[in-house]
């Protein structure tokens, strides 16, 4: 019972992680039409710049929210501006706008990466933050973990609540379902889709901040994170932001019972869920 | 002399191609050792570019797996050499690209693109995991050392799949699966609506492509001597394929060899001392040639383009 527990538990933690991360990337390809594949970079910058706040200045990684937040949205909100519209507006189709958006982002995985590669060394760090055991119902989990899970928790839902109570969640919405449409009945489209770029790119640093609590970082961290992303978008159905925070906590139990069986197989064990969701319901849980 | 100027004219690319095949088929006998491997591994990046254009430039769906094909090779050619003669290995490596391709393909091209792009995104970790797991619990080792060839005989085993690669590439363009492939590209429901056979085309040509992946990469473990899980399955090969097509453009087909010649080259400078400058380079390059250049180097080579850089208005 107390591993059955262990094992629900420790997949909640993680699952939090993934909620948080996919949502971001739900918001980048439902919204905004970009497979985004450096996604896993804003989680790295996230991570490496808590670090580097931590260990230099002592800085609560906490309040590196504060910093890592509105830089990676900045980050995103100036990438949309300048780079996805501009593909925007020279595209013929929303086909050759899905490609060339990908190709991009791929040449702004290899930008990101190598950037941090230069500015902070090839080697894995970490650092010791609020590492001490927590008994809950018996099982034992480290503090860091569970704050990591309260945060997610919070800013998933707040950001629920942006989206389905505010006017530029309604906006945000209205473009989700048909862009076109939001365009003409006032909403300021591409103001609204650089929003999104934005906001996706601070959940991933707000994740990545999170991460560097518990797991060690390095400049090619990020990849492993982003396929994990896209699966869990998948598994919660493409374009709906419930669905991948939901989904994201479904893929850690899963993710929780397979490594406590055989942990080098995890991610495996992910892709084999992929496949099966792609043979028998593509849509996902919660699509459309 | 209308005439004669008409025919040279139709004769001058094929008489261009013949020669430059005769100069490189007799590389070995002029060349330096040296220039010998550095053309090698030009050809192998000129593979992996080309073939990754023979499935995703008429198509439209953007693969990022052609590492795992790569891969796929560099591990049949580490478990089976020695056992098998090189050409059968080459095969078999081939063969095994396509069959991994055709799995992928089946499950994922029936869908929406953006489906095809997640998995085969994944799909180098996927087999990195995989492999380090089988490795580590059932055979017990990290790494495998490879049954080597010497650089020549590479040489002229890349040089036959590259030219069997743009015969295919060539033949595939003007044969009816790829006109279907073309069709699929501008519109798929029209092309399903004209009785293309949609799924099955662009399972077909993904695992044709992958085979040249496969072949090189068992082509060039030879030369390594060692290989791991994390060199053979490594994201880079995916990315300088894509980033050298889109560099090179798309659009035609002297495109993609014109931009993996050039970036193999700079590559073959920078790799050592700068290998992070080099893929800063490359990602950089990547993002502002679908920005400005949409259709490559070759557009430079168009006359137009420099007409209108020098301020020229084309008649519209």
């Amino acid at each position: 019972m107390e591993t059955f527990l262990g094992v629900v538990i420790g997949g909640l933690l993680i699952g939090g992680l993934y909620a948080l991360i996919a949502m971001g990337l739900s918001l980048q390809y439902g919204v905004a039409r970009v497979l985004n594949v450096s996604h896993g970079e804003f989680i790295m910058l996230g991570a490496l710049t808590t670090w580097s706040l931590y260990t230099a200045f002592h800085i609560n990684p906490l309040l590196s929210l504060a910093v890592c937040g509105p830089a990676a949205f900045a980050l995103g909100y100036v990438l949309h501006r300048t780079v996805y519209r501009r593909i925007l507006a020279t595209s013929p189709s929303p086909g050759v706008f899905e490609s060339n958006s990908l190709l991009a982002s791929f040449g702004l995985l290899f930008v990101i990466q190598n950037v941090a590669l230069i500015a902070w060394g090839a080697n894995t760090r970490g650092y010791s933050y609020l590492a001490v055991p927590v008994s809950l119902f018996g099982v034992l989990f480290g503090a860091n973990q569970l704050l990591t899970l309260g945060c997610a928790l919070v800013v998933g839902v707040a950001f629920y609540v942006f989206l389905a109570r505010t006017r530029v969640g309604k906006a945000i919405r209205a473009a989700a379902q048909d862009s076109t449409s939001a365009a003409l009945m006032g909403v300021n489209i591409n103001s609204v889709l650089a929003l999104c770029f934005g906001f996706g790119a601070a959940l991933a640093a707000i994740a990545g901040m999170l991460i560097s609590m518990c797991y060690p970082v390095t400049p090619v961290m990020g990849i492993p994170y982003t396929i994990i992303a896209m699966i869990v978008v998948v598994l919660g159905g493409l374009g709906s932001i419930p669905g991948s925070f939901l989904g994201g906590l479904v893929l850690g139990l899963i993710g929780s019972l397979v490594t406590y069986i055989e942990p080098s197989l995890t991610l495996v064990a992910y892709y084999l869920i992929f496949a099966l969701l792609l043979l028998v319901k593509p849509t996902g849980i919660m699509g459309r | 002399m209308q005439t004669g100027k008409a025919s040279w004219l139709r004769l001058r690319t094929p008489v261009l191609w013949l020669a430059l095949l005769a100069a490189m088929g007799t590389l070995s006998l002029y060349a330096s050792p040296y220039t010998v491997i550095m053309v090698t591994n030009i050809l192998m990046y000129v593979i992996l570019t080309v073939s990754w254009v023979l499935f995703s430039a008429p198509t439209g769906y953007i693969s990022l797996a052609t590492a795992a094909f790569f891969g796929v090779g560099i591990y049949t050619s580490a478990t089976l050499g020695g056992q098998l003669p090189l050409p059968l290995i080459i095969l078999t490596a081939g063969v095994a690209s396509f069959v991994l391709a055709a799995l992928v393909g089946a499950l994922t091209l029936r869908l929406k693109g953006v489906y095809f792009a997640f998995f085969t995104f994944g799909l180098v970790e996927l087999i990195k995991h995989l492999l380090l797991w089988y490795e580590v619990s059932v055979t017990g080792v990290r790494g495998r050392f490879v049954v080597s060839a010497d650089n020549v005989t590479i040489y002229y085993i890349i040089l036959g799949i590259l030219v069997i690669l743009l015969l295919t590439s060539y033949l595939i363009r003007r044969s009816r699966v790829g006109l279907a492939l073309q069709a699929i590209g501008e519109g798929e429901d029209a092309a399903a609506h004209t009785g293309i056979n949609v799924s099955a085309v662009k399972t077909f040509v993904f695992a044709l492509s992958a085979v040249f992946a496969g072949a090189a990469g068992a082509a060039m473990a030879t030369r390594w001597g060692y290989v791991d899980p994390y060199i053979a399955f490594d994201y880079l090969f995916s990315f300088t394929a894509v980033a050298m097509a889109v560099f090179g453009g798309l659009g035609r087909f002297e495109g993609p060899i014109l931009g993996a010649v050039v970036f193999a080259f700079l590559r073959e400078l920078l790799i050592t001392r700068f290998p992070y400058v080099y893929m800063l380079v490359m990602g950089s390059v990547l993002v502002v040639t679908i920005l400005y250049l949409p259709q490559g180097l070759v557009q430079l080579a168009q006359k137009s383009t420099w007409r209108r850089l020098r301020g020229h208005r084309e008649p519209a």
